[in-house]
């Protein structure tokens, strides 16, 4: 990823140079280093994503993900945008999250939506692979399985199998990790869908790599803390995994990760960034702002705080920050 | 050794009969899920999955838990379509007893949810309906929200409670 971090070097330098040269002087100048060193979290919105009848508006859902890479990468033209996410000529992993149902999975528009900008930017079709766990998850996405090599591949780590030796750290021992993963991806694009979680609080960003093991009903103890940072940290994930664009076009606010329609709601958001942790600290305060709008309880009330957030932080993984004040949160 | 051979298919058909008639005797375990049309409107789009305890979280990982610690013993689920268009699921978990499925019941439950005279007791939402009867819990899920689904649900539900 020389060249995304090529592409971080120049917007901090880009900003430094207009700077001096505004109106606004050094103060503005200062103010824009600052920024540019924090963990930068997009979170797109469209009020209008979904139609009278309930379905996403295909070119609006198009339309916010071209404008949530505009506002993260500061280039208004989509395909040249991505060109500074993704290599070209590799493999480029989809995580999808189709464990909730029918009812609150990843939506196979912001998929499809994903999967064509990819290929504008340079990427082949073969090249692109959309999986989860199973065929039922994936197809509970609204998507199809493929596994033509010469098209968008389509399929789950039920097809693809598992790695026969494990892998490990801290308190995660052992797990074997999905092939699609360690054998043909050479980077992940992150595609979870937001959501309440029974065990750990919430679910987005870093909880969405339980979809890439083998045992992940293994992990939960402890509310998930801190198996999901320890998860984060294995080498193929924490290197492999560079991009999330979270879908916070519907979620589940209680009940979840299950499907709970009365606990439905819609933000009508992509939630975008490089630092995981951000993310998930971005989402979880989403999902505490709709709770408290309805008078439920706080996650930490509730006795169910995603504590795998500040552990994913701290000095041993190291994975990102989820200090508000290291958060240069934009919302567009 | 062609006395030996008829002798050897003697016994064979004698286990094959004993293993027949053995499972003539055992209770069939009752399926709980109406065929296509047995229910006005609502077809039956899948087959039957069953998952153990044990196994529960491969279907709902996050969620088995709740079961589990409630003391589910198995859970079966089938997907199911009203009129072509509102498709739903079925999930009929298996409590050790009846407490289990009155503490499911009771989790999660919002202002919104309305009493419907369903098994022991039960509740609907827009989009679903959920009851106990017995050790039993059914929860039936509809993936969208059109006005007649309510009712919909409501009517494969007690298609459901006739079969338990």
């Amino acid at each position: 990823m020389n060249s995304r971090r090529d592409f971080l070097k120049t917007t901090a330098t880009g900003a430094l140079v207009l700077g001096a040269q505004s109106k606004l002087g050094l103060a503005a100048m200062l103010d824009k280093k600052a920024e540019a060193a924090k963990s930068k979290v997009v979170v797109a919105r469209d009020a209008a994503l979904h139609g009278s009848d309930g379905a996403l508006d295909e070119k609006r859902v198009q339309a916010l993900l071209d404008r949530a890479l505009a506002s993260y990468t500061g280039h208004d033209k989509p395909v040249e945008a991505w060109k500074l996410i993704v290599p070209v000529g590799k493999v480029i992993g989809i995580k999808v999250n189709g464990l909730g149902g029918k009812g609150i999975s990843t939506h196979a528009t912001l998929v499809m939506a994903v999967c064509e900008r990819l290929q504008q930017a340079g990427v082949k079709p073969g090249e692109i692979i959309v999986w989860d766990r199973n065929a039922r998850d994936i197809q509970a996405c609204g998507l199809t399985i493929s596994t033509d090599p010469s098209r968008v591949r389509v399929f789950g780590n039920d097809l693809a199998g598992y790695e026969e030796q494990g892998v490990a750290f801290g308190s995660v021992a052992n797990v074997k990790l999905a092939k699609i993963l360690t054998r043909e991806c050479a980077m992940v694009i992150n595609l979870p869908i937001l959501k309440d979680h029974e065990m750990a609080g919430v679910t987005f960003s870093m909880k969405n790599m339980y979809g890439v093991v083998e045992k992940p009903n293994e992990l939960h103890a402890g509310g998930c803390n801190p198996a999901v940072a320890d998860l984060n940290c294995i080498p193929a994930i924490r290197e492999k995994v560079r991009f999330t664009i979270g879908d916070a076009m519907s979620s589940v606010y209680n009940g979840g990760p299950g499907f709970h329609p009365e606990h439905l709601w819609q933000p009508n958001a992509l939630i975008v960034g490089e630092d995981r942790v951000a993310v998930d600290h971005t989402a979880w305060q989403m999902i505490e702002r709709k709770r408290a709008e309805v008078g439920m309880p706080t996650l930490e009330t509730a006795k169910r705080p995603p504590r795998y957030i500040a552990t994913a932080a701290d000095q041993a993984h190291n994975l990102g920050v989820n200090d508000p004040q290291r958060i240069h949160l934009m919302e567009v | 050794m062609k006395v030996q051979l008829n002798w050897k298919c003697a016994v064979a058909l004698m286990m094959v009969f004993a293993a027949a008639a053995g499972t003539g005797c055992k209770k069939k375990a009752a399926d709980p899920f109406p065929a296509s049309n047995a229910i006005a409107g609502w077809e039956k789009t899948g087959e039957t999955r069953v998952f153990a305890a044990k196994d529960l979280w491969q279907y709902i990982d996050g969620d088995a838990e709740q079961y589990i610690s409630a003391g589910v013993v198995s859970t079966s689920t089938s997907d199911y379509k009203y009129q072509g268009q509102l498709e739903a699921t079925v999930d009929v978990y298996t409590m050790g007893d009846a407490t289990g499925a009155r503490k499911i019941l009771e989790i999660g439950q919002t202002n919104e949810a309305k009493t419907v005279q369903l098994g022991d007791a039960g509740i609907a939402y827009a989009q679903s309906v959920i009851f106990r009867k017995g050790r039993t819990l059914v929860r039936i899920v509809a993936y969208e929200s059109t006005p007649g689904a309510p009712q919909a649900l409501l009517e494969l539900a007690r298609g459901v409670e006739a079969k338990l």
